[in-house]
């Protein structure tokens, strides 16, 4: 067993790994932080997204003694200080960019690392960025339009073409 | 202006906000005192005998608490499957035993023959690897092909089944003659061959279950990733374990979609069940994603010749459809229905033929299960005669939109009988293939086609006008087809003493909305606050015994027993308001939350009457119950029947073979729409899984039996770049005549209506190109096949 200590949320935490442990289980067991899924266990499905020192990965792909002393973001800590959803958060509930919520939290993680990169996006920059994160409820159709929305642009008559 | 609550109103899903916080609760997100965990053992052959299974090592490795194989439950129940189908000549289907875990032979990669339990999850999987290695399975020839399986009588699924045939069914038997007779008068006959590609469901939350048991009551638990709660408890209890029902929970929390996979009572169920019990710890298990590719059923594989009799100028005569559907290693619960009742029934689609006869023999193979899948036999049915249509249409030179007209049903004529033993009660197709006509821009697509080709590309037009039967149930009709079960749903409405109120219903929500939808209705016509409502679904502790979400059913069923409910809170909340008011009970009207004595100024508040209700000072005892709390249960008296027209534009490069949808249109009826955002929600969801469908999806076994497509690096699950924004309209709306919301569902609309105007679309570029001779190309048209289409 390993110990390891990050920032978590803003919020320094550590604990005993074995050399084999995920930084996503240590994250859901370890710090009882379930927002991040797993739904692939191959880097394909985007589920487990979190921020590690700003960057987006995959979670279920990294050791998490590999962390170490690293900043890492979760869905948990994506809302305001006040508990409320955050712009990008209430873009997706504005816009019905969710159903069952599986995928949700890192689709969310994924494009708030696309709209710091690039705060104004086209329909093809969204479509691209997230094409790391899959979604079996929305056909994608509400998910592109929350995060346009949440770049502040108008969405209201988006449809094909 | 558009409502801003109650029924209509396109209220923001209250679901979200656990969701995009991270406070949902999955199956997998519950840690438990003392829990332990499970990993299966799997088989890596497709079909093979088992000669032993030593374990002695494994049981020797550290944290090991428990090993089960197949032996361990070869005294109890088989997982059944749902409906009993009797083949043509009378004879039942032949069902052969579905056992918790593999006994004697494994019959597909990932057949799971025994289980390990470990204090943790990491010592489960190392010892089960041991075990892996520690047993010997003597791999036979494995039956992958369904033509070769039921032609090769020696090679068997199940020994005891001679031509792996389940059953040869026809619908409907008894006009097999007449409908060769027309076929055989018909002036034109076309024929196609088409396969339905088999596709994997992949909700994105894998399977989940965790068993406890308390020895000190004899209680057990199961916490499972389930669209229908109240159906696993009695599967797994009645039918498997034999556990009193009453002894028995099941909870489905947050479950992260299902689109039918999780309908079905799974061998996992049973084991956390059973190793809880003999541990006395909680048992969890959580599928990694290759075990969901691998034993998730799966939907679709059938092979189907659709022939259809015409006049020269395109009325249709006569339909004759002969198929090949696999159903897999065994018989999954619903699997049986799935190719012939919610397939057979649905081949006269929204036209007027005299004619039709269906003909299915279910086949098992070394491959996982096969069972309802989004849509689940609607969609092939659709898929099969929108093809078919289309290929009338250039035989003979007509025009496809005018041909769908000429043979649609016309709104005189509902209620209408249709010769595959459907009655449909109402509906106008004509008006949503005229909202598609205009919402598509037809008239301009020459134009737009001209700009394609500018751009090197063949652009090409498909259309496909649809009709499903819904909200399954009626228990008197699928019982006279061969359920097993009743397909009613039942609701609670509990008025709390502070007028607040709880619902309790059988239907689950696994990415639907019902907690918000619910709401609205209940609100609306309690005249209260949506906020005043909750609705609690999922455990089998709190809501009454309803059959859960799955066959657009959840609204027109579960909530029509809702609907009823509240009507007999208002009705009761008369007989209150009379007492207090001192009025007759039939003075009494109740409108916007309001009790009021006719005539007078004389009221009651909802919140004083439920007040009352649970503090009955002074009530007439022997006449007025105290409490304000209701049930209903209803079985409806007809299928519901959404149908719609749909419209998709794709580009073809004709390079590469690459087929990318550039529009799709959907001009959709689904009766009354309680929240337009969560309906055009699930059109666009159903609209993304049917283009998967069309030009990505496939599953591949080789000779062999293994599963080339297992993994998200093999299987193409649609991503975003490969969709385009849908454009969704639900005005056309005949409302259903048979619920009083009426509603007829929106769920599977979209996977069903898609794939046949996507591959209509891809064949109308290939001719407009110049590539006449492409008659068909089979889903997933991947760029592979076009451009051996176009060059073959």
């Amino acid at each position: 067993m390993t110990k390891v200590s990050m920032t978590v949320n803003g919020k320094a935490v550590s604990g005993e790994v074995e050399g084999r442990t995920l930084l996503s289980s240590f994250l859901r067991e370890g710090l009882g932080l379930t927002g991040t899924h797993v739904g692939c266990d191959t880097s394909q499905c985007g589920a487990c997204v979190v921020h590690v020192d700003g960057q987006p990965v995959k979670s279920c792909t990294v050791f998490a003694a590999d962390v170490e002393g690293a900043a890492v973001k979760t869905i948990e800590g994506m809302a305001n200080a006040d508990g409320s959803l955050g712009v990008l958060q209430q873009s997706f509930q504005d816009h019905h960019g969710l159903q069952c919520g599986f995928c949700t939290p890192g689709m969310v993680m994924s494009a708030a690392a696309l709209l710091a990169e690039n705060p104004r996006p086209t329909e093809q920059d969204v479509r691209h960025y997230l094409d790391g994160n899959i979604c079996r409820c929305t056909g994608y159709h509400n998910i592109v339009k929350s995060v346009m929305a949440a770049s502040g642009q108008d969405v209201s008559a988006l449809a094909a073409e | 202006m558009p409502k801003d609550h109650g029924i209509g109103a396109s209220t923001k899903r209250r679901e979200d906000i656990r969701f995009l916080t991270g406070r949902g609760v999955y199956t997998d997100d519950m840690a438990l005192h003392g829990q332990t965990a499970a990993v299966f053992v799997r088989s890596n052959v497709a079909h093979g005998r088992i000669k032993s299974i030593d374990t002695a090592k494994a049981a020797a490795m550290p944290g090991v608490l428990a090993i089960f194989t197949g032996e361990d439950f070869k005294d109890v129940g088989g997982n059944p499957a749902g409906w009993l189908i009797n083949s043509r000549d009378g004879t039942p289907m032949r069902e052969p035993k579905r056992p918790v875990l593999a006994h004697g032979k494994v019959r597909h990669v990932g057949d799971a023959y025994a289980a390990v339990i470990a204090e943790t999850y990491s010592q489960a999987r190392d010892a089960a690897e041991q075990l892996a290695e520690d047993s010997v399975i003597e791999e036979l020839p494995a039956i992958v092909d369904m033509k070769a399986a039921v032609a090769d009588a020696s090679n068997r699924v199940h020994d005891e089944i001679p031509d792996n045939v389940c059953f040869d069914w026809g619908w409907i038997e008894d006009n097999r003659a007449a409908v060769d007779a027309a076929m055989k008068a018909a002036p034109h006959v076309v024929t196609l061959n088409l396969v339905n590609n088999r596709l994997i469901p992949n909700a994105m939350e894998p399977r989940a279950s965790i068993g406890e048991y308390n020895p000190g009551t004899g209680d057990y638990k199961l916490t499972t990733t389930s669209q229908n709660p109240h159906l696993t408890r009695l599967l797994v209890a009645a039918f498997v374990l034999g556990i009193p029902e009453n002894k028995l929970t099941v909870v489905a929390p947050d479950v992260g979609g299902g689109f039918g996979s999780k309908i079905y009572h799974y061998g996992e169920e049973a084991l956390v069940l059973a190793a809880a019990k003999r541990l006395g710890r909680p048992v969890r298990w959580t599928a990694e994603r290759s075990e969901s590719f691998l034993t998730d059923a799966h939907g679709r594989d059938h092979v189907t010749k659709i022939e259809l009799g015409c006049t020269k100028d395109g009325e249709i005569l006569a339909i004759r459809t002969e198929t090949l559907a696999n159903v897999g290693a065994y018989l999954s619960n619903f699997s049986t229905a799935t190719p012939t009742f919610l397939h057979g029934t649905l081949m006269s689609g929204p036209y007027k033929v005299p004619h039709v006869y269906v003909n299915v023999k279910t086949v098992f193979t070394n491959t996982a299960p096969v069972d309802a899948y989004r849509g689940a036999g609607r969609p092939e049915a659709t898929y099969s005669l929108e093809r078919v249509i289309d290929q009338m249409c250039r035989e003979l030179g007509l025009d496809p939109f005018e041909v769908r007209r000429k043979n649609l049903l016309t709104p005189d004529q509902f209620p209408y009988q249709s010769p595959v033993g459907l009655l449909y009660d109402t509906g106008n197709y004509q008006a949503t293939l005229d909202k598609a006509v205009q919402m598509a821009d037809v008239a301009g697509f020459e134009k737009r086609a001209a700009e394609s080709k500018a751009r090197g590309k063949l652009r090409g037009m498909g259309l496909s006008t649809w009709i499903e039967a819904c909200g399954i149930a009626p228990s008197n009709l699928v019982g006279i087809l061969g359920s097993r079960v009743g397909l009613f749903d039942a609701a609670t409405v509990r008025v709390n003493a502070t007028g607040n109120i709880s619902v309790m219903v059988g239907a689950h929500s696994h990415g639907q909305g019902h907690e918000t939808v619910f709401a609205q209705i209940v609100a609306e016509k309690l005249g209260i606050p949506e906020s005043s409502v909750d609705i609690v679904h999922g455990d089998t502790s709190k809501i009454p015994f309803g059959m859960g979400s799955y066959g657009s059913r959840s609204l027109a069923v579960c909530g029509t027993a809702m609907t009823k409910a509240v009507d007999k809170i208002i009705a009761k909340g008369k007989k209150i308001a009379a007492h207090m008011l001192e009025a007759s009970e039939g003075d009494i009207s109740f409108e916007d939350g309001k009790f009021s004595v006719a005539g007078t100024d004389k009221a009651k508040t909802f919140g004083e009457i439920a007040f009352s209700a649970y503090v009955p000072h002074n009530y007439p005892l022997e006449t007025l119950e105290p409490g304000l709390e209701e049930t209903a249960f209803y079985d409806p008296a007809n299928f519901t029947y959404p149908a719609g027209a749909y419209i998709c534009e794709v580009e073809v490069d004709e390079g590469t073979g690459k087929v990318d949808v550039v529009a799709f249109h959907c001009a959709d009826d689904f009766g009354n729409v309680m929240n337009p955002m969560i309906v055009e929600g699930q059109v666009h969801g159903g609209v993304g899984q049917g283009i998967g469908q069309a030009l990505m999806e496939f599953t591949t076994y080789d000779e062999t039996g293994q599963l080339l497509t297992g993994s998200y690096m093999d299987y193409p699950m649609p991503r975003a770049e490969d969709v385009p924004f849908y454009n969704v309209d639900y005005s056309c709306q005949t409302p259903c005549t048979h619920n009083p919301l009426g509603v007829k569902g929106c769920g599977e609309a979209g996977a069903i209506g898609s794939p046949p105007a996507v591959v209509n679309a891809v064949i109308d570029a290939l001719h407009r190109g110049g590539h006449t001779h492409v008659k068909h190309i089979d889903m997933p048209v991947s760029p592979s096949r076009v451009w051996s289409a176009i060059n073959g």
